[in-house]
């Protein structure tokens, strides 16, 4: 598979990969671990006339602690992030959605920014980010300005990036201390979910305080459970307990059809690995 | 005279590293791809997105000016000189096949069939250009379902060729009744209903892309005296006679080279569309041009397999005893009836009946032409589906009479001293012992403590509950002896020839019309030779798949490389060593009638005398002093035609945990006991099972060939078409009972395909088994998590699959063309 010809560019900061950008317009297209945009252009489903490379802007590499805040560079690896010791601490449910994500070859290429920005419904990263609340800071010509997840995602492969803007990075609120699980269900290992749930939950002795419930491929965005969430608080963190208030996990989720399995299926998994994943980390 | 070399006292049963490895691994070697010829130019090929068209028009003419084009061709500008695509094995006297030209230029019949092919200088210049030439195409109703396939007419229905006026394509029928073989299988199902057990099921066997690791890739060199063929190929003995056959080029003057060939499966038991128009551009341009094709025109114009609807009707009296089985199958034929085509379910009529003594059986296969992609062999062809009908049907009966499986089998199975034996389909079963295999499997799989575990999650009505499946398998390989194939009005015969040439310096090279792509036959062979002729295993070349080395051969496929390609090697160094007895006997100064070999040498009796086959080699080759009369050579050949088909069997045990909660399947324990007679190398032989048993084991749980409404191939990459890997299976445990077979020298049986034709049924019988008590007596393949749960759930055996794929690759721009429903937000779960 071969793509049509294409113009490359590999700038070494932020301004100039925006400059250039400015400069092409809709022609170029951001590069970060090329996992999913190389198959694109390999099939042939899109030829930018510009190929912008982001992987020699160091800047936008790496985890640092800020406050309140885990903050990851966008063009951090999934293997970098996965194995980061400040995410395991403060952002549990984000390593844990990268366990699964892809295979080896993949999470050592593909970037955090990269996924995201991509936002295939069935991505891995969506429903944690979104669950945990995080913001995304992207830049543009006029400067840097901050995104809620909840804002972020709009539609399928399309999210709040101006054609002319940068994720730079993505800021997580700390969740030191919650128990997380990521509940991934897949026909085989290497697949992107079927459904996943994404669960942080706070507990207090026994009794659930404070959940955070992100659906993965539940619909056309990345999907946060408020239902569930708010009907778990106060709840025995049990499988009785939990029972109840997964069940409302599907409610009004618009799942899709497709090879590996129908909505109806889909809504019906979804409570289950909420059940799942809820205990889980109630237990963990 | 000197002393022999250390060796180990026998090759055969050796644990030898493949040889061949390294090459392959690192893919520092001569795959078709890998060669660049001077001046050769590139192919890219344009392919009908419509299942079945009308060609209007096809405007080349910008694709023509691209950069480094050098000409853009449709089927109308190679008019003739393209050939056709043949169809080696018509079943019937009045089968209807279609004429497959390898570029139509009025219709298309399935989507990925070639229209135009560009040339440049460069595969992305050629790639580039393919996307600007203009097909105009009026799109035709498409023959896509099976069975509305069958039953359409040139009255009502679609038909996939209109000018046919049918899609039926040949109607084959064994009946034991007539051939003497067996009784009467209605006068046997009647009986059963009035006092016995009938057993009818409707199985579906789903299509399946072969999916070798190599894609396909074509190179030809018309600038010689003969033109030369490379290809990716498992059949170039095959593919040089069909070039000569349709394309008007005398054999003697094409060479067709099968260079290392990674993997085929029976994905390259072919000759392709793509081969035929790469020869005729070539000879056309006269100049050498590749064509290497992308995964995703692999997928899609690779032939598929499988692809079976299987009616079945198993009678039996009340205790189990089978009294007859009739078969009735639809077979999707695809497009065109391809190389072996219809002779692909046929092979599998004689397995139906498998390793039980069956008193009346009847087979009958309709098959079918549709708007897909065309289908022919894939590992077992044929076989896996007989032996998953039968071995599914088994346990419905043993369900039925309320016994455990292994019991019904038992009650029905050849018994060892039973062999020889002629089965009710008329096959002679030289050897076996099932008794044997399965007591070994029962013992390494802890059978009766997973039967206490089953009951006791039954009982306690576990989320996960736990089901055990069998197979007892046995198959037909070898192929094949060339009488029976001219029963079966196959085109060809089914012997194979070997030549063993002795080097001047004592090394040896063999040559075997046998074309390895992938299994190990350097070594295994190499292994053979070294015993036979007393070398060392180092000292022994396999030379194969170039026909002006291996001038005679009928290729690989059908687990015959060993059985039948093994057995001509042997009969030619058994010649070798009758070629040098007699100059061996002169260099010692003795009577021929006094020396004996062994170990490599020609010894005197009685004496230490003695000389080495290797010194013997170097004494021809000098030919100073040879006995008078004694040509200069003890290079020898033989071509073996097999007396009959060979059958390994084997037990295979398989247990699945089933959450019912969400249809999740979790393979526990596989256990498999083969009995493959002799084992040359027990090393490639875990091998063969190992990657036999994945692929069997992927076509019941994950692999499928979807195309949707519009007979687009919707699994068209490995995104929707779900391969598995390591991570995704479970250690196998194998072992061997041995009964040798008695039809060669080696007492070898096939083992290449054995694995999947056995697989497949243990792991839906496990999965049918945990879930029985449930009310649950089939679930279609592939058993997918979500066919489980509706089963469960009470849908039958779980519904189609949905002809849609997941969107990964879609971006903002390809996102736009995709009904997706769903919006961000919702209700309950809203952000
Ligand atoms: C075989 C395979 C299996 C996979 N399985 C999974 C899986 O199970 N789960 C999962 O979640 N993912 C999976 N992926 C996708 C993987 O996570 C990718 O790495 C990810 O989707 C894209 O990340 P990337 O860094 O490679 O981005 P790229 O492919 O380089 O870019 C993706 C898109 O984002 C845009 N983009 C990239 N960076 C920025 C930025 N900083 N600002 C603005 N736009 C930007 C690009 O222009 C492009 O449109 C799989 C991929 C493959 C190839």
């Amino acid at each position: 598979m071969i793509p049509a010809a294409f113009d490359y560019l590999a700038p070494s900061t932020v301004e100039e990969a925006l400059r250039a950008l400015a400069e092409h317009g809709d022609e170029a297209k951001l590069m970060a671990g090329g996992q999913s945009l190389l198959p694109v252009l390999r099939m042939r489903l899109n030829a930018p006339e510009l190929v912008i490379d982001l992987g020699r802007i160091d800047s936008l590499r790496g985890v640092r602690d800020d406050g309140d805040a885990v903050v990851v560079g966008a063009m951090t690896q999934h293997s970098v992030v996965g194995s980061d010791p400040l995410v395991a601490q403060h952002a549990a449910l984000v390593s844990k959605a990268i366990e699964h994500l892809a295979d080896a070859q993949v999470r050592h290429r593909g970037t955090f920014g990269g996924a995201l920005a991509h936002a295939d419904p069935a991505g891995d990263l969506g429903a944690p980010v979104l669950a945990l609340g995080a913001e995304l800071v992207v830049a543009g010509p006029g400067g840097t300005r901050t995104v809620p997840a909840q804002e972020f995602f709009v539609d399928l492969f399309e999210t709040a990036i101006g054609d002319d803007e940068v994720l730079v990075e993505v800021r997580i609120p700390k969740h030191t201390g919650w128990g997380a699980r990521y509940e991934k269900f897949v026909r085989v290992a290497h697949q992107w979910p079927i459904v996943a749930v994404a669960a942080a939950v706070r507990t207090e002795g026994g009794t659930i305080a404070e959940a955070r419930i992100g659906l993965t491929n539940m619909g056309s965005t990345p999907l946060r459970a408020h239902a569930v969430e708010a009907a778990l608080v106060g709840r025995p963190a049990t499988e009785d307990g939990v029972r109840e208030a997964a069940a409302l996990a599907a409610e009004g989720a618009n799942p899709p059809s497709d090879l590996n399995g129908d909505a109806d299926y889909r809504r019906h998994l979804a409570t289950v690995l909420t059940r799942r994943a809820v205990l889980a980390a109630a237990q963990g | 005279m000197t002393a022999i070399q250390e060796r180990p006292a026998a090759e055969i049963g050796q644990e030898r590293r493949r040889k061949e490895d390294q090459r392959l691994i690192t893919g520092r070697t001569r795959w078709t791809d890998n060669l660049t010829l001077p001046g050769m130019l590139h192919l890219a090929m344009v392919r009908s997105p419509f299942a079945h068209a009308r060609i209007v028009s096809i405007d080349v003419s910008e694709a023509r000016t691209a950069p480094n084009v050098v000409d853009v061709l449709t089927g109308a500008d190679l008019g003739e000189s393209q050939g056709v695509n043949i169809n080696a094995w018509p079943i019937t006297p009045d089968q209807v096949a279609p004429v497959h030209l390898p570029m139509p230029s009025d219709r298309v019949a399935f989507a990925g069939e070639v229209v135009a092919v560009v040339v440049a200088r460069s595969a992305a210049e050629a790639r580039d250009a393919a996307e600007l030439v203009d097909v105009d195409y009026e799109e035709l109703p498409a023959a896509l379902d099976l069975k509305e396939a069958a039953a359409a007419t040139d009255q009502e229905g679609v038909l996939a060729h209109p000018d046919l006026g049918t899609n039926r394509s040949a109607f084959w029928k064994f009946d034991s009744a007539e051939a003497g073989t067996g009784g009467d299988v209605d006068e046997a199902i009647q009986q059963a209903r009035a006092d016995g057990i009938v057993i009818e099921r409707e199985y579906r066997q789903q299509r399946l892309i072969p999916a070798f690791m190599e894609p396909r890739s074509v190179v030809v060199d018309p600038t010689g005296e003969q033109l030369t063929m490379w290809s990716a190929t498992q059949v170039p003995h095959i593919l040089r006679f069909a070039l000569a056959a349709t394309t008007g080029v005398p054999e003697s003057k094409i060479r067709v080279i099968a260079p290392d060939v990674g993997g085929g499966f029976g994905g390259k038991l072919q000759t392709t569309p793509e081969e035929w128009i790469t020869w005729a551009v070539a000879r056309r341009i006269g100049k050498p041009v590749k064509y290497t094709e992308t995964r995703s025109e692999s997928l899609v114009s690779g032939h598929h397999g499988r692809d079976q609807w299987q009616k079945l009707t198993l009678a039996a009296e009340k205790d189990g005893t089978v009294t007859g089985l009739k078969v009735e199958l639809l077979a999707d034929m695809g497009a065109y009836v391809s190389l072996v085509g219809g002779g692909v379910p046929v092979l599998g009529a004689f397995m139906f009946n498998a390793i039980y003594k069956f008193p009346s059986y009847q087979f009958n296969c309709q098959t079918v032409l549709t708007n897909k992609t065309w289908t022919d062999a894939y590992r077992g062809a044929g076989r896996p589906e007989a032996t998953f009908a039968i071995e599914r049907l088994m346990d419905e009966l043993a369900a039925e009479v309320g016994v455990d499986p292994l019991a019904i089998r038992e009650k029905n199975w050849i018994r060892h001293e039973e062999f020889p034996f002629t089965t009710v389909a008329g096959l002679e079963y030289d050897s076996g012992n099932y008794e044997a295999a399965t007591a070994r499997a029962k013992e390494l799989f802890g059978y009766d403590e997973l039967r206490a575990e089953q009951q006791a999650r039954r009982a306690s009505g576990d989320r996960v509950q736990l089901g055990i499946g069998v197979s007892t398998f046995t198959e037909m390989c070898g192929l094949a002896p060339s009488r029976v194939l001219g029963q079966l009005d196959y085109g060809a015969g089914g012997w194979e020839h070997a030549s063993v040439r002795m080097l001047a310096t004592g090394k040896v090279e063999v040559v075997t019309g046998a074309s390895a792509h992938g299994q190990g036959h350097e070594t295994a062979f190499s292994q053979i030779v070294a015993d036979r002729l007393g070398v060392a295993f180092e000292d022994v070349e396999v030379l194969h798949g170039d026909t002006q080395i291996s001038h005679k051969g009928l290729d690989t496929y059908g687990s015959r490389s060993l059985v039948v390609g093994g057995e001509a090697l042997v009969r030619a160094a058994d010649k070798v060593i009758e070629r040098a007895r007699p100059i061996a006997a002169h260099m010692l100064e003795a009577s021929v009638d006094d020396l004996e070999f062994s170990g490599g040498r020609f010894a005197v009796r009685g004496t230490d005398q003695g000389v080495a086959i290797g010194e013997v080699a170097t004494a021809v080759f000098a030919a100073h002093d040879l006995p008078d009369g004694v040509e200069p050579s003890i290079d020898s050949e033989a071509t073996y035609d097999p007396v009959n088909f060979n059958f390994p069997h084997g037990t295979h045990l398989c247990a699945m945990e089933v959450d019912t909660e969400t249809g999740e399947l979790k393979m526990r324990k596989y256990v498999c006991v083969d009995d493959i007679g002799t084992i040359i190398n027990p090393l490639i032989v875990a091998g063969q099972v190992h990657g036999g048993l994945v692929q069997g084991i992927a076509q019941a749980l994950w692999e499928e060939a979807v195309h949707d409404e519009s007979g687009t191939l919707v699994s068209g990459s490995f995104v929707d078409y779900l391969l598995p890997t390591a991570a995704d299976t479970i250690s196998f445990e194998i072992d061997h009972t041995t009964s040798p077979a008695t039809t060669n020298s080696l007492g070898t049986k096939g083992v290449g395909e054995a694995g999947t034709i056995a697989s497949t049924p243990a792991v839906v019988n496990a999965v049918v088994d945990a879930v029985r008590h449930l009310g649950v007596h089939d679930i279609q393949m592939p058993c997918t998590p979500e066919r489980v749960w509706r089963a469960v759930n009470g849908a039958g055996s779980g519904g189609s699959t949905e002809g849609a794929a997941m969107p990964h690759f879609g971006d903002q721009e390809a996102a736009g063309n995709q009904e997706q429903p769903g919006t961000a937000s919702t209700e309950g779960a809203g952000a």
